[in-house]
């Protein structure tokens, strides 16, 4: 019996260690890490604390020790095996697996410019101290990418007195993920804050003092942080001949076309009921695909189920989103107090929902809706934009139905 | 004087929805005080313990609260953690409702 073997101990890898252990696994766990760290949180480093990045541990080392989790802390995973089932490490050590779990997530997508190297990422701690140390009141900080890490970084940098500028290239920002109608928001929001946006521009070339544009443009920048997304860490994989594309590819039930090798979190595409394959970038996603998989690898044969779900904090909003909204859904809007509700149905069935306001306010609506789609129904539009209808009744009624 | 149980008014009853929760905060502490599906009252320390997210702005269905945040969720007549990722269990102190108002014992 040789045991499981976890490759990445980001949210996902880690979560799948505990999850294989809550339940029954008896065999040994190895979880394998290349940071010097204990697992950490990832949202919690844009949000720093008094200037400086928080490091906030997913669990305590004996907790780790406490079920028996054996630890690999600052070693990576250089080589996979398929065939003799083991994995070489960057220690010299060769681990053997009955299973294998890969969850290597995601690297920063890297610009391609004259000057690219001068342009620091945001993903890991190590990204987050460099730029936090360096980003202080008086100086001018430029962000390449109006996603939703870039633009929390950007409300983060405001709230210190740093003059933030966003350069993207496509009209608007935060367009892969957010429904147009809170993106707006949103970016007003950010333009009310003294935010610059420098929109539909690519970038020429960075220079020590400044991002140079397409159209000649130079923006002044003591700091450039580049925030254009992330690849899916699928090198190993494809070395070890598993089936990869925008990710590692894996069946429903996280399994890769090895039979041996699941993948989890941010590098897993999973194949989804209506075909194709879709990889999901959140916290949530990177904890239940995890126990999914640790389930599975444990025997099971279970099929991944949760809604998509996110939030992103900006000022003192926040945004929730649930299932994945596509603008040819039928859209139906519910004002509240602090906020906004945007309800998606596709033919007539709720599939998705959407919430910007102050603070967690939306939190429990946005909880709501993720139960009322679970539970597959189809509202009467009318109701869900009548604030006076409850959504809790809505889902009472039709679990009774 | 700790021994020395000391009550003090948090809302009226009507002010918190069933099954729902609101925020109470009194000398420099947070709280969170519930209104059960049996219009029964409970009152527990204001943030998750894992990370200082409110629970009132947190989903009440029977008698768990879920972190709006993590999904972490309580059952605030005990505090007892429910579900990951909140290992820690909540605490709690005694509510009662005296003429509509609803007073939770804090010392």
């Amino acid at each position: 019996m040789d045991g499981i073997v976890i490759i990445g101990a980001g949210e996902s890898g880690t979560r799948a260690a505990f999850a294989l252990r809550e339940t029954g696994f008896s065999g040994s766990v190895t979880l394998v890490g290349a940071e010097p760290h204990l697992p950490y949180e990832r949202p919690p480093l844009s949000k720093p604390l008094d200037g400086a990045v928080q490091m906030k541990p997913i669990c305590r080392g004996d907790a780790l020790e406490s079920v028996g989790i054996d630890y690999l802390q600052g070693v990576s995973a250089l080589r996979i095996d398929a065939d003799a089932r083991s994995v070489a490490l960057s220690d010299g050590r060769t681990l053997a697996y009955d299973k294998l779990l890969l969850a290597t997530g995601a690297r920063p997508r890297r610009l391609n410019c004259p000057g690219a190297e001068r342009a620091l990422d945001f993903r890991t701690y190590a990204d987050a101290a460099a730029i936090f140390a360096r980003a202080e009141a008086g100086k001018m900080v430029a962000i390449i990418g109006g996603g939703l890490i870039g633009l929390e970084l950007a409300a983060v940098l405001r709230g210190k007195g740093i003059a933030v500028s966003v350069i993207e290239m496509a009209p608007k920002p935060l367009g892969r993920a957010v429904p147009p109608r809170f993106a707006t928001r949103l970016h007003a929001r950010h333009q009310d804050e003294g935010v610059v946006f420098h929109l539909g521009q690519s970038i020429a070339e960075i220079t020590d003092d400044a991002i140079v544009l397409a159209d000649g443009i130079a923006v002044p920048a003591d700091i450039v942080v580049a925030a254009i997304g992330v690849q899916p860490d699928i090198a190993l994989a494809e070395a070890a001949g598993l089936a990869t594309g925008n990710g590692i590819l894996t069946d429903g039930h996280l399994r890769t076309s090895d039979p041996n090798i699941y993948a989890a979190g941010d590098c897993a595409a999973v194949a989804q009921p209506g075909g194709g394959h879709v990889r999901f970038e959140s916290w949530r996603n990177a904890r239940s695909q995890a126990e999914t998989a640790a389930r599975n690898l444990a025997g099971g044969k279970e099929t991944l189920m949760a809604i998509p779900w996110f939030w992103s904090d900006q000022y003192d909003l926040g945004l929730q989103v649930a299932g994945l909204p596509h603008p040819d859904h039928q859209s139906v809007t519910r004002r509240l107090d602090g906020g906004e509700l945007e309800f998606y149905l596709d033919g007539g069935r709720l599939v998705a929902a959407a919430g910007l306001g102050l603070g967690n306010s939306l939190a429990k609506d946005i909880k709501l809706a993720e139960m009322l789609i679970a539970a597959g129904v189809s509202p009467d539009p009318a109701a869900l934009a009548d604030t006076s209808v409850n959504l809790k009744a809505l889902l009472k009624s039709a679990r009774a139905a | 004087m700790s021994n020395m149980i000391t009550w003090v008014p948090a809302c009226k009853l009507e002010d918190i929805e069933q099954e729902g929760a609101i925020r109470f905060d009194h000398a420099g502490r947070t709280y969170a005080v519930y209104r059960g599906p049996d219009d029964s009252v409970y009152c527990t320390a204001g943030l998750c313990t894992h990370e200082a997210i409110h629970l009132a702005d947190g989903l009440v269905m029977d008698f768990e609260v879920e972190c709006p945040k993590h999904s972490g969720a309580f059952d605030y007549r005990t505090g007892e953690a429910l579900r990951l990722p909140a290992c820690e269990n909540l605490k709690t102190y005694p509510a009662e409702i005296v003429d509509g108002e609803v007073r939770v014992a804090l010392g």
